[in-house]
C-alpha cells in the first residue's frame, strides 16, 4: 500500500495502480472517459485531470491525468484545487462543442456515462456558438445501432473492439475533429462481442438496436439479477423489463465468471422471450392435428390425469432447465424412467462431469484464464461454444508482453504503452482442434485433427508427462507437438488447459483430464477450463446419475412400456437423429411437451404445456466450474405460464407423501432436492433465499428509485391502478422500496449510485476496482477440484484414418445458430450464418467443388443438401458439420458419410439488410 | 576545415551532388576511419562532447538522447533501428530539403555513422510525401551506396551492417512527432505514444529506436571528422556547431543560409534575408517555424542559440523564421496556422482535437468582425486551455498556441481593433494574408 495525500487528507491505496483507479477505489468521484478498468489508460481524453505537486513547498503544482499516473507514496494531490477543476469543465465544455443537444431523443440518455461526468464536472452553459462537425452513421448488423454524431472521441470503442476483443473490422478513420469510429463500409459487424460496446461507449453511439427500437429508459426498466442461458458459462446478467417485455440484457458484473463483458448471443439471445413462437396457453391436440387452447384449470387437471400413474410414466429432463424443474421431473418419474435428455453430447458431458468432480484440478475463474501463461485447447473452438471463456482467453496471451512491458518498468495499465512494447509477443496458446476456430489469430500454434487423434495425442502428452498411456502411431509432426508442449509445460507457472463436450468424444476430455492432473502435480497453479453446451448440462449431470438415452426410451416405447412421455424444456430433434424422435414420439400414447417455445417436438406433442422463461421464473442452474447460481425474473410470467417445476408440484405431491405441501416455493424444491442430492447440497446457498431483508427490512428493489407511470402504465388495459405483484419466491419485490448500497450480489438487480447513472457506476460496489464486488460473489462453486479419484473412462482410441469416398462428421459450433433457444430471437436469427459443411481443400478439389458450390451429404437413409466450406485446417477425410443449425439437425458426430456436388446450389446471399438498404454497392 | 560543413559541397546549380562527387569531396572517408578506428562508445562520446543539440527544433542534446539507447547485451534480442526525421513539415521551415534534394550522401554517410554509435542494424528515412525530388534522388543515393559497399552487410570489410530503407510518408505533419512517426512506420495511425516508454528503449516494432532530424545526422559525419573541438568552435554563442537558419514572408531575398550557431536574429534578417520588402515594416517574427512564439523587433539583437531565445519567450524551433510585416494581419496569420494545426491534429486527445477548431472559430470571429470583448477573454482563456503543457497528449497543441497567445501579448491592439473596427483593418492592403 502506498500513503497519499488528497487535498490534505491522507488515504492509503494500492500499490502498482493509477492515481484514478486508486481515487475511484477511495470512493471519491474523478471524471473520466477513455479509462476502462478492463482497457487500461491512454490518457486520451483528458478528463480525469488533477493537481500534483512536488513537494510541500510546491504551491502550484502541475496538472497530470490520473489514469496516467502510477501512484507512488507519498505524493501529493489535490482534486478540488480551482486550476484542476477548470480544467476538467474545459474538457468537458470541448468534448460538447460537437455532441448533439439530442439526449431526449438518445437511448442513452438517463444511463449516459457523458451527462453524468458533465454534471459531475460542472460544465453548464455552451459558449462555443460556431456550427457542429456531423457525420454519416452505418449499417452495423442486427444488434448495435450507429449515431456518429455523439461521439466524443474516446477511443474506447476501439480499443475494446480491436485491441481487447480482437475484432478487425471496426477502427478510429479519419484525423482531427474528424475522426470516425466505424467500418470501412456498413455491415455488419464481424466480432461476437460488439454487443459490449453498448456498455463500452460513455455515450449513445453504439446502442443496443432492439432496445432503440422499443425503448425504455434505464430508470422505468425493472430488472433482477439472472444469469445468462444461452451457454454453460453462466454469465451473470441483469435483464430489464417493461410493459411485459424484456428490453434488454446488460452485463452484471462478476468478477469469476464474467467480469464486464457479455457475448452477443448472451446479451441478445434473451430476446427469445418476445418471441411470437413462445407457447402462451395449455394445448390438446385435436383430431385435425391443431392444438385447441385449454384453461388453466383444465390443464391442470388433465396434466394430473395424465400422469396419474407411476406405469408407463417417463420422462425427459432437460440441460437448459432448472435443477428445480428437472429434480422435480425426476422425482416425479423416479431416476430409472428418467432419461437426462442430453443426447449428442451425453457421454462428453459425463466426462466432464466425473473430470469436475475427481479430476483433482480446480477450474480457473476468469481472472486465473486471464492470468493463464501457457493454454492447451483439447478440442474446443472456444469462441464458439463459451465465448466470454475465450474472450478471457485473448486476454491470457498478452501476459508474455505485459511481462516484457514490466521489465522495462511499464506498469500493465499503460495499455497502449504495453501494446507497442508487445508488438506481436504472445503468451503460448495451442490449439488441437477439428477446423480453424475464432482464436487461430492468437494461437502460437493449432493442429487440426479428427476427435479421434486429439484425444490421442492428448493421452501422448499424459504420457510424457509420465502418465502412462503409451500411444503408438503418432506422425512426427504430431510427436513433435507434443514434445513441444511438455517444453512449454516445463517453463509455465500458471498452466490452463481447456477441453470439453464440443467434440462429442469423452476420450478427449479424459485425455484432457489425465494431462491437468499430471501437470498439478508439479505446478500448483496448474487450471482446467471444460465447456458443456447448455446453461445447466453440468447439473443435470451431477442430478442424473443414471439415465435411459434417447435410443433406449424409443426401444421401450416401441414394446408399448411408455403410456406417457413428459418433454420438458427439450426439442427432441436436437437431441438424436429424426428417424428415433419421430419413432418414439409415434410410439408413446401420450406425449406431453412443456416448454417455453413451440418446437418440432411440440408440433408432435399431444397436450403442450406453457413454461415460464428464465426471465418469468426463478431457477438454480450449474455452470461449467461447477458453480450454482440463480437466476431471478425481472418480469411476472404473462398468459399462463408457470415455471415446469410449479406444473409439476401437484403431481409430485401426489406421487410422493412426504413430499406434500413441502414444495410450496422455489426455496423449497431447492431445498428438498438438497437434502436428496448430496452433491447438490450446497445449491441452496447460491442465493439468499425469499426470506431476505434489508438493513429496513425491506425486500430488494426490482426497479429504480426513479420508475415512472407505475400507477398510469397499464392504463391501456385497465384504468385500475394495478395492484403491486407480490412475489413469494425471492427476496426481490416488484416495487422501487429497498436499499441499493448494501445488497449481496447475488441479489443486485442494477447499478446506480448517486451521480453515476450508467453502468460505470459500478466501482461503487466493488471492493477494489475490477475486483470482487462488496457483496461477494453471487454463486457458490460445488465443484472446487480437491477430490481426486482415477478416471475410469481412459480408452485410447485408435487413429483416424481417412478412406476414399467417405467422410466422418465432426461437430462444429457456432456461436449463433447452434443455440437453441437464442436462435429465437429476432436479431439473433438475422447473425445465423449459412449452414455449411466444412471440406479440406484436397477433399474439395477431389469433389470438384469451390467456395461457391453446394454439397450433397448421403447418409444412412436420407440426403442433405448444404453449402460448402473449404477450411484449409480441416483434416482430409473428415467434414465439419454445424451443430444446432436447423438445416443440419440430422447430421450425427462421428457418422460416416459420402458427398458429392450438388448441381444449381443457390447459397444465401451474404448480407441481409434488415433496417433500410443503407448497404452500398 | 571549413566552418560551413553543411552547406560546403553543395552545387551552385542546386544539381545533386552524387556519390562520385560526394567521395571526390572526401565523402565516406570519415564513415571509413570511424568504422576502423572507433568504438560505438567512442562515437557517441565524441558526439557528447561536442554538444550537437536536436535540429529539428526540441534541441534536446543529441549524445544524451543516444546515451538511453541499451547497448551489447542489455539490447536484447532483435534489431535496433535509427530514423532519419525528414518530415519536415513545420511551416515556414524548408532547410531539411535543401540537402535531402542536394547532398542526400551527407545524410546517409551521417546516418551510418549514427547508427554505428547505436548498434542499430536497420535505418529507415522517413520522408515528406510531397518531397517527390528528395525522394528520387535519395533513392539514387541509397542505390549507390549499396553498390560501394556502405551499406549492406559487412560495410567496408568491417563487422558492422547496415539495412537503410527510404519510408515516403502518406502525409500527415504529425508524423514529425517522432513517436507518431514510429506508428506511421509501422503502419498504423500516426497518434502520438504514451511517453514513456521512450523510443531510445522501446521504439519501433517495440525495440530501442533513435529519431534524429535530417540536420542533426548530417552533423555527426562533420563532428566524427574533425572533432568535439572543432564543432564547438563553430558556434558564436552558447551553442555548438552551425545551423540551417531561414527566412519566409516579406523579405527581400527569402531563403536558407548554413549559419554559425548564436548569429544574431537582426544579422539573419538584415543581411542574409536582405531586409524587409520595400513599403514593409517588420512587425515580429516566428523565429523557428510555425509552432514558436513570436518575437519583435525588441528582440533583434539576440542570438540564434536555444537557451537565448528560450529565455526571450520563445523557442529556437527550427531555426526557419516566419516574418510578419506591418501590412499582414496578425490574427489573419495565426488563424492560418491554426488552421494547420487544427487540420493536422491526430484526434487523439481533447484539447488538441476540439480546441484548436474553437480557436480557429474564435479568431474567424475577429477577421470576420463578429468578435466581442468577451471573445478576446475566450480566446486567451481556451488557448491557455489547449497550450497549457501537460494538458494535451503531446506537443502539437502547446506548439500550435505558441503563435496565438504571442499575438495575444504582442499585438493586443490588433486584437482590439477588429473588434472595434468590426472586421480586418488590413484586408484591403497590399500583401496580406
Amino acid at each position: 500500500m502506498a500513503q497519499i495525500t488528497i487535498d490534505g487528507e491522507q488515504y492509503e491505496v494500492p500499490d502498482g495502480s493509477n492515481v484514478l483507479e486508486a481515487v475511484l477505489g477511495l470512493g471519491l468521484d474523478l471524471p473520466y472517459f477513455c479509462w476502462h478498468p478492463a482497457l487500461g489508460s491512454v490518457g486520451s481524453c483528458r478528463q480525469c485531470a488533477l493537481l500534483q505537486f512536488q513537494n510541500a513547498e510546491d504551491d502550484r503544482g502541475r496538472i497530470v491525468m490520473g489514469c496516467m499516473t502510477s501512484v507512488s507514496d507519498g505524493m501529493l494531490l489535490s482534486l478540488s484545487d480551482t486550476r484542476a477543476k477548470d480544467f476538467r469543465a474545459d474538457v468537458i465544455e470541448a468534448l460538447m462543442i460537437n455532441h448533439p443537444h439530442d439526449c431526449p431523443v438518445c437511448a442513452e440518455g438517463g444511463e449516459c456515462h457523458l451527462q453524468d461526468m458533465t454534471v459531475m464536472s460542472g460544465h453548464k452553459n455552451r459558449r462555443y456558438d460556431g456550427l457542429k462537425n456531423t457525420h454519416v452513421n452505418q449499417y452495423l448488423g442486427p444488434l448495435i445501432n450507429h449515431e456518429m454524431n455523439r461521439c466524443i472521441a474516446c477511443y474506447r470503442c476501439v480499443r475494446y473492439y480491436d485491441d481487447y476483443a480482437g475484432g478487425t473490422d471496426l477502427a478510429a478513420m479519419g484525423s482531427h475533429d474528424h475522426v470516425y469510429f466505424g467500418r470501412h463500409e456498413d455491415g455488419m459487424l464481424e466480432s461476437e462481442f460488439a454487443g459490449n460496446l453498448v456498455e463500452v461507449c460513455p455515450t449513445g453511439v453504439f446502442t443496443d438496436k432492439s432496445l432503440v427500437n422499443d425503448y425504455t429508459r434505464k430508470w422505468d426498466l425493472q430488472s433482477a439479477p439472472s444469469i445468462c442461458t444461452s451457454c454453460a458459462v453462466g454469465c451473470n446478467t441483469s435483464p430489464g423489463e417493461r410493459y411485459g417485455r424484456l428490453k434488454r440484457v446488460h452485463n452484471r458484473y462478476h468478477h469469476e465468471v464474467n467480469g464486464y463483458f457479455l457475448c452477443d448471443r448472451g446479451r441478445f439471445g434473451g430476446a427469445f422471450v418476445n418471441s411470437p413462437d413462445r407457447l402462451k396457453s395449455a394445448g390438446a391436440k385435436q383430431v385435425d392435428g391443431v392444438f385447441e387452447a385449454i384453461n388453466h384449470g383444465d390443464a391442470v387437471a388433465r396434466l394430473q390425469e395424465l400422469c396419474g400413474t407411476p406405469d408407463g410414466l417417463y420422462a425427459i429432463g432437460s440441460p437448459r432447465a432448472s435443477l428445480e424443474s428437472n429434480w422435480m421431473l425426476q422425482t416425479l418419474v423416479g431416476a430409472e424412467q428418467f432419461s437426462a435428455g442430453l443426447g449428442l453430447e451425453e457421454s462428453a458431458v459425463n466426462a466432464v462431469v466425473a473430470a469436475l468432480q475427481d479430476g483433482g484440478v480446480a477450474t480457473a475463474t476468469l481472472p486465473e484464464v486471464e492470468a493463464a501463461d501457457l493454454v492447451i485447447i483439447l478440442g474446443e473452438d472456444v469462441t464458439q461454444t463459451a465465448p466470454r471463456v475465450a474472450l478471457a482467453l485473448r486476454q491470457s496471451v498478452r501476459n508474455e508482453g505485459i511481462e516484457q512491458a514490466a521489465a522495462i518498468g511499464v506498469q500493465y495499465w499503460q495499455d497502449a504503452a504495453v501494446r507497442n512494447i508487445t508488438q506481436n509477443a504472445r503468451s503460448p496458446l495451442i490449439q488441437l482442434v477439428s477446423a480453424s476456430t475464432r482464436l487461430n489469430d492468437v494461437a502460437s500454434e493449432t493442429m487440426a485433427l479428427a476427435p479421434d487423434d486429439i484425444a490421442r495425442i492428448g493421452y501422448a502428452l499424459a504420457d510424457a508427462l509420465g502418465g502412462g498411456h503409451a500411444v503408438d502411431g503418432l506422425s512426427a509432426e504430431q510427436s513433435a507437438l507434443v514434445s513441444q508442449m511438455v517444453a512449454l509445460i516445463g517453463k509455465a507457472e500458471r498452466p490452463l488447459i481447456v477441453s470439453g463436450a464440443s467434440c462429442h468424444n469423452s476420450a478427449v476430455v479424459s485425455a484432457a483430464r489425465a494431462v491437468a492432473a499430471l501437470i498439478a502435480e508439479q505446478k500448483s497453479q496448474t487450471r482446467v477450463v471444460y465447456v458443456v453446451p447448455e446453461c445447466n448440462s453440468i447439473g443435470l449431470g451431477l442430478l442424473a446419475t443414471e439415465s435411459l438415452s434417447i435410443d433406449a426410451l424409443s426401444a421401450l416405447a416401441t414394446d408399448g412400456k411408455i403410456k406417457t412421455l413428459l418433454v420438458m424444456e427439450n426439442d427432441l430433434y436436437r437431441r438424436a437423429p429424426k428417424a428415433v424422435v419421430e419413432q418414439l414420439l409415434a410410439a408413446v400414447p401420450n406425449v406431453i411437451v412443456l416448454d417455453t417455445v413451440e418446437h418440432a417436438t411440440a408440433e408432435l406433442a399431444d397436450w403442450v404445456f406453457p413454461v415460464a422463461s428464465f426471465a418469468e421464473c426463478e431457477g438454480t442452474l450449474i455452470n461449467n466450474e461447477g458453480r450454482a447460481q440463480r437466476f431471478f425474473p425481472p418480469m411476472e410470467g404473462a398468459d399462463e405460464r408457470l415455471p415446469s417445476w410449479q406444473w409439476l408440484k401437484p403431481l409430485v405431491e401426489a406421487r410422493h407423501d412426504v413430499l406434500r405441501h413441502q414444495l410450496e416455493h422455489i426455496d423449497d424444491v431447492l431445498a428438498a432436492l438438497a437434502r436428496h442430492v448430496p452433491v447438490l447440497a450446497g445449491a441452496v446457498d447460491a442465493s439468499p433465499n425469499a426470506t431476505y431483508r434489508d438493513r429496513v427490512g425491506l425486500k430488494v428493489a426490482r426497479q429504480p428509485h426513479r420508475y415512472s407511470g407505475r400507477t398510469a402504465m397499464y392504463a391501456d388495459k385497465t384504468l385500475h391502478e394495478p395492484k403491486t405483484r407480490v412475489d413469494e419466491n425471492s427476496a426481490l419485490a416488484y416495487s422501487m422500496e429497498g436499499e441499493s448500497r448494501n445488497l449481496p450480489s447475488a441479489l443486485r438487480s442494477f447499478v446506480w449510485d448517486p451521480g453515476w447513472n450508467s453502468n460505470q457506476s459500478l466501482h461503487k460496489f466493488q471492493a477494489e476496482i475490477g475486483g470482487t464486488l462488496r457483496g461477494g460473489s453471487a454463486g457458490i462453486r460445488l465443484l472446487k477440484g480437491e477430490s481426486s479419484a482415477p478416471d475410469q473412462r481412459v480408452s485410447i482410441p485408435g487413429a483416424f484414418v481417412p478412406k476414399a469416398d467417405q467422410w466422418l462428421l465432426t461437430p462444429q459450433y457456432r456461436v449463433f445458430g447452434s443455440d437453441e433457444l437464442s436462435s429465437y430471437a429476432d436479431a439473433i436469427k438475422e447473425m445465423i450464418a449459412e449452414a455449411t459443411l466444412s471440406l479440406s481443400p484436397a477433399d474439395a478439389h477431389s469433389l470438384g467443388l469451390t467456395t461457391e458450390d453446394g454439397v450433397r451429404v448421403y447418409s444412412d437413409g436420407f440426403t442433405l443438401d448444404c453449402a460448402v466450406k473449404i477450411d484449409g485446417l480441416v483434416p482430409s477425410g473428415t467434414a465439419g458439420f454445424v451443430v444446432g443449425h436447423p438445416v443440419m439437425l440430422q447430421l450425427q458426430s462421428g457418422a460416416i458419410v459420402s458427398l458429392e456436388k450438388k448441381a444449381g446450389f443457390m447459397r444465401m446471399p451474404d448480407v441481409i439488410v434488415s433496417d433500410g438498404a443503407r448497404i452500398h454497392g | 576545415m571549413t566552418d560551413r560543413p553543411l552547406t560546403q559541397h553543395l552545387r551552385p546549380d542546386g544539381n545533386p551532388v552524387f556519390i562520385a562527387e560526394y567521395e571526390s569531396n572526401g565523402g565516406y572517408d570519415g564513415l571509413r576511419r570511424a568504422l576502423a578506428e572507433k568504438t560505438p562508445a567512442d562515437c557517441q562520446q565524441v558526439v557528447k562532447d561536442s554538444r550537437l543539440r536536436g535540429r529539428g527544433g526540441a534541441g534536446f542534446p543529441t549524445g544524451m538522447k543516444w546515451s538511453f539507447v541499451p547497448m551489447g547485451d542489455k539490447a536484447g534480442p532483435g534489431h535496433k533501428y535509427l530514423v532519419a526525421n525528414a518530415d519536415e513539415m513545420e511551416p515556414g521551415t524548408f532547410k531539411d530539403r535543401i540537402i535531402l534534394e542536394q547532398d542526400p550522401h551527407q545524410l546517409i554517410e551521417g546516418m551510418i555513422l549514427s547508427a554505428y554509435a547505436i548498434e542499430a542494424d536497420i535505418a529507415y528515412i522517413f520522408l515528406r510525401g510531397e518531397y517527390t525530388l528528395a525522394a528520387q534522388r535519395i533513392e539514387t543515393a541509397i542505390q549507390e551506396c549499396y553498390d560501394a559497399g556502405y551499406l549492406g552487410t559487412g560495410i567496408q570489410g568491417s563487422n558492422y551492417s547496415l539495412e537503410l530503407r527510404l519510408h515516403r510518408s502518406a502525409g500527415r505533419y504529425i508524423c514529425g512527432e517522432e513517436t507518431a512517426l514510429i506508428n506511421a512506420l509501422e503502419g498504423k495511425r500516426a497518434n502520438p505514444r504514451p511517453k514513456p516508454p521512450f523510443p531510445q528503449v522501446s521504439g519501433l516494432w517495440g525495440r530501442p529506436t533513435i529519431v534524429n532530424n535530417v540536420e542533426t545526422l548530417c552533423n555527426i559525419t562533420h563532428i566524427l571528422t574533425h572533432g568535439a573541438d572543432w564543432f564547438q568552435s563553430l558556434g558564436i554563442g552558447e551553442d555548438s556547431g552551425t545551423k540551417l537558419f531561414g527566412a519566409s514572408g516579406n523579405v527581400m531575398t527569402p531563403g536558407v543560409w548554413e549559419l554559425p550557431m548564436g548569429t544574431p536574429i537582426r544579422e539573419i534578417l538584415e543581411q542574409h534575408a536582405g531586409g524587409m520588402r520595400e513599403g514593409y515594416q517588420l512587425k515580429g517574427f516566428l523565429p523557428g517555424g510555425g509552432s514558436t512564439d513570436f518575437l519583435t523587433t525588441d528582440h533583434l539583437d539576440l542570438a540564434m542559440d536555444y537557451d537565448v531565445i528560450g529565455k526571450a519567450g520563445s523557442r529556437m524551433g527550427t531555426g526557419t523564421m516566419i516574418v510578419l510585416d506591418d501590412r499582414s494581419c496578425p490574427i489573419g496569420m495565426v488563424r492560418n496556422l491554426s488552421r494547420f494545426f487544427a487540420q493536422e491534429s491526430c484526434g487523439f486527445c481533447t484539447p488538441c482535437r476540439d480546441g484548436i477548431p474553437w480557436i480557429v472559430q474564435l479568431l474567424s470571429r475577429f477577421e470576420d468582425g463578429q468578435a466581442t470583448d468577451a471573445d478576446l477573454v475566450l480566446l486567451e482563456e481556451k488557448a491557455r486551455f489547449v497550450g497549457g503543457m501537460g494538458n494535451t497528449h503531446c506537443a502539437l497543441a502547446p506548439g500550435a498556441m505558441e503563435p496565438v497567445i504571442s499575438a495575444l501579448k504582442y499585438f493586443r491592439e490588433d486584437f482590439e481593433r477588429h473588434i472595434h473596427e468590426g472586421g480586418c483593418c488590413y484586408q484591403h492592403a497590399a500583401g496580406g494574408h
